[in-house]
């Protein structure tokens, strides 16, 4: 066995280059987010500036929360593809309800389809063992139909997007858009529940090695059924920021968002296999899709060949990302 | 039988890098003779079946069937040499019914339904799934397939093992047949009584080197013992230990007590105490049931029967948590089972704190740094490399996952076999360490596979063979010549003249003499 360690001092540029890349993952990430950014100060002249900057974090912020759910989830070996349905209940929910109801009432409304879905695949995934991208994929496809059922009901009633909301999604304040007040408490927090907390570290553990985590002491149900719940909650709360900044409810809202929500957690380094990864490298993966469909928009291509070209961009940087960051 | 030996293998050696698995092993089987191979633990016994059997190939060495060299490159030209194996594990792919399993090796079905019946199984249906067979039956299958395509050489391994004891007299019965039809069977066993009943000789191994070939006769399982042990025969007496006193001094009741656990057929009125301030040695051959024992003391199985007091209150444990709960903490001797590769070490020694949902919340970094660093400390873990425990040696991955249970000060220690691939140095300091555990009163139920280990660590020891505890020796009593026999079911004491062989079946030794 080789101890890495303790290699000999005399190693070559390219190799310590590797060696500092592996140890800080997120700066290959930031240097890739730049030079996309550059790429497309040549290509259009200007476009770089104060408000499109404002726009990009505005698009960039539902997207890297829902990664958010993603990278959670995939640190424990598990995905949720359910975080599109709830984040769309949820804003088609709110929209709804804020007509007749109290906005707390509605609010919470709006949640309570969030907490049952995450319940439910926490149960089925964490007591049951039904692979999660199953499990996730069902109750998302269920979701939607209550949906559909909910909405016969309410279209006497019709549908506003409340005031607050709209603030939420589109405001400026001093130049920052103001969906920064609810990503910046979000981000500092699942950071924060990710590196210094108990459960935190048992996401890593249970999706590292379920057994090890077990022999621990540690009961892997409650944790998975405690991580779906979150996931779900924060897709909640995605959806009614998302409809603040689409302003049209409907009934496949967020959906679009949720494989570019698994993509932005596996560029940011996390690894689907779980124990890898951490959440400062899905909000750059998260801002480096952003930029790319900019990119891809400006090019003027037909829709078709702007997939294609996304499909191969996306394959391409996670390949070579785990190439400069996986140590062997 | 003076005629020349089906299989010949002299001077057969294999290393594994620096590892020498086998270094001079020969075996020689007489046609129509049923011929045991013996040896201790890591002896080199199913190396040497495997090279026979083509599943690996010899660094060195000479193999003659009938005569001629012959190189066994893969299983099927083992076959086709008519050499077969029957392993320990089930040879049948579980999703293919019993037929197709047996179009599969080209197996004739008449044959196979003939011996199947002639082994105890008169109603088995063919189409029957692999998976729905109950795991004894399987193995009488495997065996049926070998004797349907009629095998010059038959390799039985550890074959009646989990077996009900009728099936187990029919396969018995079979195999000694076999022998007198001619053909020959290599059978291994840990078990003298079935060795008595069956074999006319033994190859003994020790150490990768065949010691020794001896006909099978009353008393000569002590000689055996002796070979397989070699020069280690000589008795080591070590003094009693003070903790042993510190136990005894401490009294009341014991820290853990075990009466009459039950498991399967894996565990049979297992019955033990440990004390606190007590280190107590578990010894036994592979798979008599410790993996089992050792489960079930840390929640991870339920037991089937029998109690389990802790501090003298009766527990049931469901979930590891729940012997982690009553202070006991499992050490398992396969590393990738402890320990969470990819994570820090800091990570893994602090992983059972946040562990029960009440410590789920922020993490007091400072304090865990605290009694992260005193347990690193006292096991001296080289954190070098402490970012991923992956890249640690595996003796300080070792460390590690003990060093989680001295930070979480854990009173009960379970060290399933914890030295295990190690180096001799990190071996040191575990014993050590052990010991100082049961100087501030803590206990530790150590398993070993290796027989000098007991008297390093040990102030008691148990042993177990084929789920039964079957002695139980104070260290200075247990030498290795004393463990080796209890290990393989022999009564205790000075080695008597008639041995148990005599007992079993006087018939068979007549016959092997002949």
């Amino acid at each position: 066995m080789t101890d890495i360690a303790t290699m000999p001092q005399p190693v070559s540029f390219g190799r310590r280059l590797k060696r500092f890349m592996a140890d800080r993952p997120l700066i290959p990430l930031i240097i890739l987010l730049v030079i996309l950014v550059v790429i497309l100060q040549i290509l259009r002249p200007g476009i770089v500036n104060e408000r499109w900057l404002a726009n990009t974090a505005k698009f960039a912020i539902p997207l890297a929360i829902l990664a958010g759910c993603q990278t959670m989830t995939m640190l424990t070996g598990g995905i949720d593809l359910s975080v599109g349905t709830v984040a769309t209940m949820s804003a088609f929910i709110m929209a709804t309800q804020i007509v007749n109801q109290d906005p707390a009432v509605a609010f919470l409304l709006a949640m309570l389809p969030a907490v049952l879905i995450g319940l439910v695949n926490g149960i089925g995934v964490g007591v049951f063992r039904v692979h999660p991208l199953i499990m996730t994929l069902g109750t998302s496809l269920i979701g939607t139909g209550f949906l559909q059922v909910y909405q016969r009901t309410v279209i006497a009633s019709g549908a506003k997007i409340p005031d607050f909301l709209n603030w939420l999604g589109t405001g400026v304040t001093y130049g920052f858009p103001n969906a920064l007040f609810l990503f910046v408490p979000v981000a500092v927090l699942i950071v924060f529940t990710l590196n210094r907390t108990g459960f935190g570290r048992l996401l890593y553990a249970v999706g590292d090695n379920e057994h090890a985590a077990r022999l621990s002491g540690v009961r892997y149900w409650q944790v998975i059924t405690a991580l779906y719940i979150v996931s779900s909650l924060l897709a909640g709360i995605t959806g009614l920021l998302y409809i603040g900044l689409i302003k049209a409810p409907s009934l496949s809202l967020a959906e679009p968002l949720v494989l570019p929500s698994v993509a932005a957690a596996v560029i940011g380094g996390t690894s689907i296999f779980g124990g890898r990864g951490g959440y400062m490298g899905t909000i750059v993966g998260a801002l480096i899709l952003t930029v790319l469909t900019t990119l891809l928009t400006i090019l003027q291509m037909p829709e078709g060949g702007r997939r294609i070209l996304f499909g191969f961009i996306v394959l391409f940087v996670t390949a070579a990302y785990l190439r400069i960051v996986e140590d062997r | 039988m003076t005629n020349n030996p089906l299989l010949d293998a002299t001077g057969v050696a294999k290393n594994y890098g620096a590892v020498a698995a086998l270094r001079n092993a020969s075996l020689s089987v007489l046609p129509g003779e049923v011929h045991a191979l013996m040896g201790a633990n890591g002896a080199g016994k199913s190396t040497l079946v495997k090279i026979l059997t083509g599943a690996i190939r010899a660094d060195a060495g000479r193999i003659l069937i009938r005569g001629e060299q012959l190189d066994v490159r893969s299983p099927a030209a083992a076959r086709r040499a008519g050499l077969l194996p029957v392993y320990q594990e089930p040879s049948l792919i579980p999703d293919l019914d019993v037929l197709s399993n047996l179009r599969l090796t080209g197996t004739p079905v008449e044959p196979f339904r003939a011996w199947v019946r002639e082994l105890g199984i008169p109603d088995l249906d063919i189409r029957e799934t692999a998976r729905h067979i109950p795991l004894a039956i399987l193995r009488v299958l495997d065996l049926a397939r070998a004797l349907a395509v009629e095998p010059d050489v038959l390799l039985l391994d550890e074959m009646t093992a989990a077996l009900p004891a009728n099936l187990a007299e029919k396969v018995l019965e079979v195999v000694r047949r076999q022998g007198d039809a001619g053909r020959s069977v290599i059978f291994i066993s840990h078990r003298f009584v079935e060795i008595s009943a069956l074999c006319d000789r033994a190859t003994v191994l020790r150490d990768g080197s065949t010691v020794g070939v001896v006909d099978i006769q009353p008393g000569i399982e002590e000689k055996i013992v002796e070979m397989m042990l070699g020069t280690r025969i000589e008795k080591t007496r070590v003094a009693a230990r003070a903790a042993g006193d510190v136990a005894a001094a401490d009294g009341s009741r014991p820290r853990l007590s075990v009466r009459n656990l039950q498991l399967g057929t894996k565990l049979n009125d297992v019955s033990f105490d440990l004390a606190n301030g007590e280190v107590v040695g578990v010894f036994a051959l592979e798979g008599q049931g410790q993996d089992e024992l050792f489960a079930a003391l840390a929640g991870s199985i339920r037991p089937t029967g029998g109690t389990i007091d802790v501090d003298g209150a009766p527990v049931k444990f469901s979930h590891p948590s729940d012997a982690i709960q009553a202070g006991i903490a499992y050490v398992p001797g396969d590393r990738t089972e402890a320990l969470a590769m990819q994570r820090s070490v800091r990570e893994n020694i602090a992983l059972p704190f946040s562990a029960a949902l009440r410590k789920w919340g922020p993490i007091r970094m400072r304090r865990e740094q605290v009694v992260v660093s005193s347990a690193i400390a006292r096991l001296q873990i080289d954190t070098r490399a402490q970012g991923e425990v992956q890249r640690l040696s595996g003796g300080n991955q070792q460390k590690v996952t003990i060093a989680r249970w001295i930070a979480a000060n854990a009173r009960t220690i379970l060290c399933f076999d914890a030295t295990r691939g190690i180096d001799v140095g990190t071996k040191q300091e575990i014993y050590k360490l052990l010991r100082e555990l049961a100087g501030q009163a803590k206990s530790v139920l150590f398993y070993t596979s290796e027989m000098e280990e007991v008297q390093r660590v040990c102030d008691r020891v148990i042993v177990i063979f084929g789920g039964r505890v079957v002695d139980t020796f104070p260290v200075e009593q247990a030498d290795e010549p004393a463990l080796m026999r209890a290990a393989y079911g022999l009564p205790r004491g000075a080695r008597a003249d008639v041995g148990i062989l005599a007992e079993v079946k006087p018939g068979s030794s007549a016959e092997a003499a002949s």
